[in-house]
């Protein structure tokens, strides 16, 4: 499925110079040009490219905030309201950074379950998995980091919050959230190192990203039968088939982006953050940004102490745990089949799976009392009992459907059948997701 | 299969829905936690919408009754004498309005601060020379500054309301919070509910029953040039609107460039979906 032997010549004699030497025009138009994609992707294949394009449109926001934002706690507070006041498009800069941030979490989660539902981790794309899982891993820090830069009260308490976890580690948890804060407690020297990080990761992230995209050129695109490619027929040059597709995906995600950023900013904010940081006045809930609140509900869902570990580091194993878990999956999904297509009990366990999350999302956002808390514990359970027992189970007692023989046979039978099938051959009612 | 999606959304929606009847009835006994009492009721701002701009003699009332009555308790120091000129006001009319206060500046040459009359680079100054002070003179709780406050509050709108605001681009829950805790000192506490001394009731507050800021508006306690009614219920208007506009100066920019992204995102969609069309239209998928 690799693009095997490269057939490029380039056309002027300056390109064939520059190819002999350092074939980068070869690597762009092999990878983004000739590179061959599966045919019947769907618009859930678009999330890739619209997740490069968030990328980089936050490092371009963020290094020209970062040209006006003081990392000192005293000034970074008036420095970010600077930015909305006097620096030119300030304003603007700052909500596409902080909306743009929610945005690629939105683009990041569809990618996710994306590549759950069409089983996109299997052999031999495990790796390409894994790195996924990093560079996820490597936003959530980002994200957090970021969050604490303004120094308003949601920064402070909750960089207060989240550090304090590390200190249910024991033996070197102290150790770990000091070093984490530079000190004691939340203050200057946090501030500082966060900003650095802050900077840094995305850089890392890009980094991987150069990895997940070579993994992929590799093992080549899934695709939402999860058949693999068979023949030339199944599958279309990426440029101009991909090329336009994600072109039209991207702008209408962009759409959505804009809507936010112009018109409802603040929506995915928190007014307290519009609050100077105050290390004597905690907030009446602490809540975090909405893309970690299904985290946040099933740590505070831990209440209960297990054996020797308390219900701190139990609700902290819980939540690392909830990511963790996302590294294995290639080996707890034991079906053979890779498309919740053809897998009807996988794919309702699939949307069950989704509505918890975003059921443990909301839950995330209440106060950890009442019928909340026996909620958040059902929602955390059946977070776990789909990756740890589903999972593995469903793919040794469930029946998959009859997978058609090819990419092209799927397509043309979705097509009414046309293109000389069979005529006993029924028509697989399969959807595209 | 769509079946047994369908009763078992069915059974959520169930289970859900007694779990929200347990939370509502343990959280409507004993004394309230939840604030505020009663939420904010929805104004009508002409800074909402996709449209919104700000109304000028608005704001210019609205910054009236901040300096004759706000200002005496609450700062207002991240909004620049300058930018009043975004009000309607020429640039003689902020030098003159900015001339009005007095701004410790210095050290001069000889390494004394003095006094000099406001400039428009200037910012307001302080009712107060430090927090401790402001502390103290208000019984422990500096009021708060106000150059933010109309982003800093809003009152969480609870499901599923937060889903329709998208759509509706609600994002005034801070000047309707403002609004309503403005004009709601003169409701009676419900009997048996407790009012702390040197505190006074007020069911839109967002963090007690009663807050210590005592009514700051009366009838007739600011004298408007325009005509418009000289009313708590107006005060309180002209005030959140121009505390919004305080909070967020860039807003009609905003709006305005917002739109022109928009419309121009939605032609390059189309031509998009239309050159997808021709490119896709021999290959099936």
């Amino acid at each position: 499925m690799s693009e095997g032997h490269s057939t490029y010549t380039p056309k002027t004699g300056l390109g064939r110079w520059v190819d002999a030497r350092m074939p980068l025009p070869r690597l762009v138009y092999d990878s983004f040009i000739a590179y061959p994609v599966p045919r019947n992707l769907n618009y859930a294949w678009t999330f890739g490219g619209i997740l490069s394009i968030m990328l980089v449109a936050q490092i371009l926001t963020g290094i020209v905030l970062a040209m006006h934002y003081i990392s000192d706690t005293t000034l970074a507070f008036g420095s970010v309201e600077k930015i909305m006041r006097d620096v030119n498009s300030g304003w603007l800069l700052r909500y596409l950074h902080a909306n743009g941030a929610s945005f690629f979490f939105i683009a990041v989660y569809i990618h996710i379950f994306r590549g759950l539902y069409y089983g996109s981790y299997k052999a031999p794309r495990e790796l390409l998995w894994i790195l996924g899982c990093i560079i996820y891993l490597l936003m959530m820090a980002t994200g957090f980091m970021g969050y604490v830069l303004p120094w308003g009260q949601m920064s402070f308490w909750g960089a207060t919050v989240i550090t304090g976890f590390f200190t249910a580690i024991p033996l070197v948890g102290d150790w770990i959230q000091q070093l984490l804060l530079g000190g004691f407690a939340v203050d200057n020297p946090t501030l500082n190192r966060f900003f650095a990080l802050h900077y840094l990761l995305p850089f890392m992230i890009a980094g991987v990203v150069v990895l997940h995209i070579w993994a992929l050129h590799v093992t080549g695109q899934n695709n939402p039968t999860g058949i693999d490619v068979k023949s030339k027929t199944d599958t279309v040059a990426f440029t101009p088939y991909a090329t336009v597709k994600d072109a039209l995906g991207m702008v209408v995600f962009l759409l959505v982006y804009a809507y936010f950023v112009f018109y409802i900013p603040n929506y995915l904010g928190h007014p307290d953050n519009y609050v100077l940081a105050d290390p004597l006045k905690t907030p009446a809930h602490i809540v975090p940004e909405w893309y970690f609140l299904p985290f946040y509900a099933i740590l505070r869902a831990i209440t209960f102490n297990i054996g020797p570990i308390d219900s701190k580091l139990g609700g902290v194993l819980a939540m690392f745990g909830a990511i963790a878990v996302l590294f294995f999956v290639p080996w707890l999904d034991t079906s053979k089949v890779r498309s919740a297509v053809y897998r009807p009990w996988f794919r309702l366990f699939f949307w069950l799976f989704v509505a918890d999350c975003i059921l443990l999302g909301w839950l995330g956002s209440r106060p950890a009392e009442g019928a909340y808390v026996l909620m958040a514990q059902m929602g955390t359970l059946f977070y776990f009992a789909f990756f740890l027992v589903i999972m593995p189970v469903l793919g040794l007692v469930e029946t998959p459907r009859r997978l058609p023989n090819s990419i092209t046979e799927a397509v043309l039978e979705k097509n009414g059948g046309a293109g000389g099938q069979p005529a006993g051959v029924a028509a697989a009612p399969q959807s595209k997701g | 299969m769509k079946k047994i999606l369908v009763s078992l959304a069915a059974a959520g929606l169930v289970i859900a829905g007694a779990f929200g009847a347990v939370a509502q009835e343990e959280g409507g006994e004993a004394a309230p936690t939840h604030f505020p009492l009663k939420a904010p009721r929805e104004m009508s701002w002409s800074f909402a919408g996709p449209f919104g701009t700000y109304d000028r003699a608005q704001l210019q009332r609205g910054l009236k009754v901040y300096k004759e009555v706000c200002a005496a308790c609450h700062s207002l120091e991240m909004v620049a004498f300058r930018t009043l000129e975004d009000l309607g006001y020429s640039g003689a009319q902020t030098a003159a309005f900015a001339a009005e206060y007095t701004i410790q500046d210095g050290p001069n040459d000889d390494g004394d601060m003095f006094d000099r009359p406001g400039k428009p680079s200037d910012y307001f100054p302080s009712p107060y020379p430090n927090v401790q002070a402001a502390a103290a003179s208000n019984g422990g709780a500096p009021p708060p500054d106000l150059s933010l406050i109309a982003k800093a509050r809003g009152i969480e709108r609870g499901f599923p309301q937060f889903i329709f605001d998208i759509f509706t681009q609600y994002a005034e829950s801070g000047p309707d919070y403002i609004h309503a805790l403005l004009t709601g000192y003169n409701e009676e506490p419900p009997a048996g509910l407790e009012i702390p001394e040197g505190t006074y009731y007020n069911p839109y507050f967002n963090a007690g029953v009663s807050l210590k800021m005592p009514p700051p508006l009366s009838d007739g306690q600011v004298t408007y040039d325009d005509g418009s009614p000289e009313t708590v219920e107006q005060y309180s208007q002209d005030v959140s609107a121009f505390l919004m506009w305080a909070a967020e100066p860039h807003l009609e920019a905003r709006k305005k460039t917002g739109f022109r992204v928009v419309i121009f995102l939605l032609l390059f969609a189309g031509l998009m979906y239309l050159t997808k069309r021709k490119v896709w239209a021999d290959v099936a998928h």
